[in-house]
């Protein structure tokens, strides 16, 4: 019988990628563990093995086709006696399969990354643009934008380099470096070893010796290493030093749970150190904010905390085309403005509060939606301001539930706007548990879209 | 990499002038009265919480300083007294931070293990024991990245030597060649743990060995002893060749802080120390044996330095408390602080 080859899932993330070349034609003999295809993920160029011995029967997917999602067909092989019309008939009764039909955009295909991770509703612009009206734009990643942003800042201010393990000849672990080695050498993009408590260290002293580096960590989980040297170190020796020194730099990478890599790479920083003065911190959502605000906290004379996430790195958003766009710290955007309910959130939470606010719509319930973007220091303003006008809010994140940002923002409402709120304000977050391998236990222990709206549902008793 | 021995001992003592001699003599004893001071202070409730003494050791980074140059950075741990007078800080400033004043180093928000001074490029102070180890060799390496010849002294002590992240350090700073001097300052006891009972090898030296660092055995209760191997590091470091490792093996008469009892020693240990190696007492008899100077002139300096003493006493007590207000600057700052030039 025909065997149908299907795109491969390269990376805990990738939902699709391109085709870049088939390394065998029709006709040929395909043995087991032969490099049949080069396929290009989210990430790298990955070598595809062959898994099954066979001919090559036919191929359905043409080499350079991007957007090839995973498990779509892209090849028929055929067994030994089988000829082509074997092939023809396997690649008719299934044909490729359409995005959103694949199978594994069901809740239990278990290779597919979270529902969460589906394409995101557009953004609008909030009441208070970031920039003017009518600037051009173009659609970048996420990760073109940071990459951007830092060779943006690293060629206007030669005292910032970029230290991590991987960001200079591997071109990042998550390729958010692509390139920079090869722009501005080996002394300021630099490869650590695995010894990320040292390298934070020498990153701090490099920056209290007047340097301004970006210090990565490949994921956060692996700063806990270095939390002593972050918080210890760079947070508080301004204020030790009586205002003498301090340690301007980033420190950054992905936070936050990305598709089944389990309990110790999947955890939420953001309200870790959103508690410590001294640190600024940022977990931006959209591209156009992932660059402004990354050239922002690259220019700022404080250790800024750069919460990034990986199911986001291939995103798109559409960017402004200027020459030197920042987004200051402290401005929360509203993303999508309305008058029932307030539902508030940062980072990839906002693609629960986007999605909902959508559903909402649907049913008549006009949801504002306010994207914090920087979580020290928080814009309550324009939270309570939402609130006061909307008179109920649901917070929403995908970290712990225990002293969470929603904890504190639910305190911070109750104090400043108490009679203002209809009903009690209700957090969603991620569950109580250390995150869960299995599919569907870990989307289980996120936060999700029906969460949000069964929170809506109860803070304005429908 | 060039070869590194292990133990490359600076036999040699340095060719020293009787004007430096005498110019050591006159910084081991300001760092000795000094902390004889701020531990009577510290006994009459001026001085509060932790306060780690640095007597018995004052000619590690008196012999130190002697081998650096302008531009040359410093950073230690929180027994670090010693370090700030040793590198020009001002008595007065120091005294006023110990009694967390408004005129101390930083204006009573650091106390005594968190002082910096970027004019004297001291950079703290810092409590976590090891966490300075590489915060010094990132100051190495900004001074490298700049491309100058400047040299920094990593601080810590035998109790730092066990923490993971000086071989992280070690590593880079061997794999980039950061211009780092690490002084392992042994004084023997990881507060009340001899290093017998806390460290599997007593060498600290030879532990830069798997990463190539060249490390040496130095006497540090012999103040020439430390110039002269400060010399032989700083000169490696200046000319490219990467980290070198000072183990100085001194004593420190008091308890780890104040508070420390020091039972786990004997009285008699410390008092054949302080009797037959005090590194005062060993200039002193220099000073006097060779002619360099009479009794006359060194009671005119003991005297002069008491009186520095006491006016840093008098300036620590008269210095307002901080304004409540100072509670809530310098968390974040403005603007990047200027590099000093």
């Amino acid at each position: 019988m025909a065997t149908e080859i299907l795109m491969p899932a390269l990376s805990p993330t990738m939902e699709e990628g391109t085709l870049a070349k088939w390394l065998v034609k029709e006709g040929d003999t395909i043995e087991s563990g032969m490099i049949i295809a080069e396929i290009e993920t989210d990430k790298a160029t990955m070598e595809f093995e062959a898994v099954d011995e066979g001919t090559m029967g036919k191929i359905l997917v043409e080499e350079g086709t991007e957007g090839v999602k995973v498990n779509t067909a892209i090849a028929v092989l055929l067994e030994e006696g089988e000829d082509a019309s074997a092939a023809e008939k396997a690649a008719a009764d299934t044909p490729a399969p359409a995005a959103d039909e694949a199978p594994n955009a069901t809740e239990e295909a278990p290779a597919k990354a979270p529902a969460t991770a589906a394409a995101p509703p557009p953004v609008s612009a909030g009441s208070d643009p970031d920039w003017p009206e009518g600037t051009e734009m173009k659609t970048q990643t996420v990760r073109e934008a940071l990459r951007d942003a830092m060779a943006e800042e690293m060629r206007r201010d030669d005292t910032v380099f970029l230290m991590g393990e991987e960001v200079a000849e591997y071109q990042g672990a998550y390729k958010i470096s692509q390139g920079l080695l090869d722009e501005f050498g080996a002394k300021r993009v630099i490869d650590t070893p695995i010894t990320e408590h040292g390298f934070a260290g020498i990153g701090v002293g490099a920056a209290f010796g007047g340097l301004k580096p970006i210090v990565e960590f490949m994921t956060f989980n692996f700063a806990m290493q270095a939390i002593d040297q972050i918080i210890n170190s760079a947070a508080k020796t301004l204020y030790m030093s009586g205002g003498q020194m301090g340690a301007p730099m980033v420190f950054r990478g992905p936070n936050g749970a990305a598709a089944r890599v389990g309990a110790q790479h999947s955890q939420d920083y953001a309200a870790w150190y959103a508690q410590v003065p001294g640190l600024k911190v940022v977990m931006p959502y959209t591209a156009a904010d992932y660059k402004g605000l990354m050239k922002t906290a690259i220019r700022d004379p404080n250790p800024v905390i750069f919460l990034e996430n990986e199911i986001l790195y291939g995103r798109s958003f559409d960017v402004p085309v200027l020459d030197d766009f920042t987004i200051p710290f402290g401005k929360a955007r509203i993303a999508r403005q309305g008058s029932d309910v307030t539902l508030v959130s940062f980072g990839i939470g906002m693609t629960y509060a986007m999605e909902a606010a959508e559903k909402l719509a649907e049913d008549g319930v006009s949801a504002e939606v306010v994207d914090l973007r920087t979580l020290r220091p928080i814009d309550y303003d324009t939270v309570i301001a939402s609130v006061m006008k909307t008179n109920r809010c649901v917070t929403i994140e995908e970290g712990w539930p225990v002293a969470s940002i929603g904890n504190h923002l639910s305190a911070t409402i109750m104090t400043r706007a108490f009679d203002y709120l209809d009903a009690p304000v209700v957090n969603c977050t991620g569950k109580d548990v250390p995150m869960p391998y299995a599919a569907n236990l870990e989307k289980h222990a996120l936060t999700s879209v029906p969460e949000v709206l069964e929170a809506v549902k109860q803070v304005t008793y429908r | 990499m060039a070869a590194r021995k292990a133990t490359a001992k600076s036999a040699a003592k340095p060719n020293v002038s009787p004007e430096d001699l005498m110019a050591y003599y006159r910084d081991m004893l300001l760092i000795r009265r000094f902390e004889e001071k701020a531990g009577q202070l510290y006994g009459m409730g001026l001085i509060g919480g932790f306060c780690h003494l640095y007597i018995g050791q004052e000619a590690v980074v008196v012999g130190l300083e002697a081998a650096a140059k302008d531009g040359d950075k410093r950073i230690t741990t929180y027994r670090d007294h010693g370090h700030m007078l040793a590198c020009g800080m001002d008595p007065k400033g120091v005294m006023a931070e110990l009694t967390g004043r408004q005129d101390g180093y930083s204006h009573g928000k650091g106390g005594s293990m968190h002082m910096f001074s970027k004019a004297t490029d001291f950079y703290g102070g810092h409590g976590i024991v090891g966490a300075n180890v590489p915060l010094g060799a990132g100051l190495a390496f900004s001074d490298k990245y700049r491309g100058n010849d400047n040299v920094t002294f990593t601080y810590f002590g035998d109790g730092a030597a066990n923490q993971g992240q000086v071989y992280e350090t070690f590593n880079m700073a061997a794999l980039w060649d950061l211009p780092v001097v690490f002084v392992i300052e042994n004084n023997q006891y990881a507060m009340g743990t001899a290093q017998a009972r806390s460290t599997s090898s007593a060498d600290l030296h030879k532990r830069g060995e798997a990463f190539g660092i060249a490390g040496e055995i130095v006497d540090g209760m012999d103040v020439l002893a430390v110039k002269a191997a400060g010399d032989t590091a700083v000169e490696h470091c200046r000319a490219g060749k990467g980290p070198y490792i000072l183990e100085v093996k001194t004593y420190r008469y008091r308890g780890h802080s104040m508070s420390d009892p020091a039972k786990y020693r004997t009285r008699d240990e410390v008092q054949k120390m302080r009797s037959e190696r005090d590194a005062i007492e060993h200039v002193r008899t220099m000073l006097l044996g060779g002619g360099h100077a009479s009794e006359e002139d060194l009671k005119a300096i003991d005297k002069e330095i008491k009186g520095v003493v006491n006016a840093a006493a008098e300036f620590a007590k008269e210095s307002p408390e901080p304004a409540l207000d100072e509670l809530w600057t310098d968390i974040y700052a403005a603007e990047i602080p200027q590099e000093n030039a």
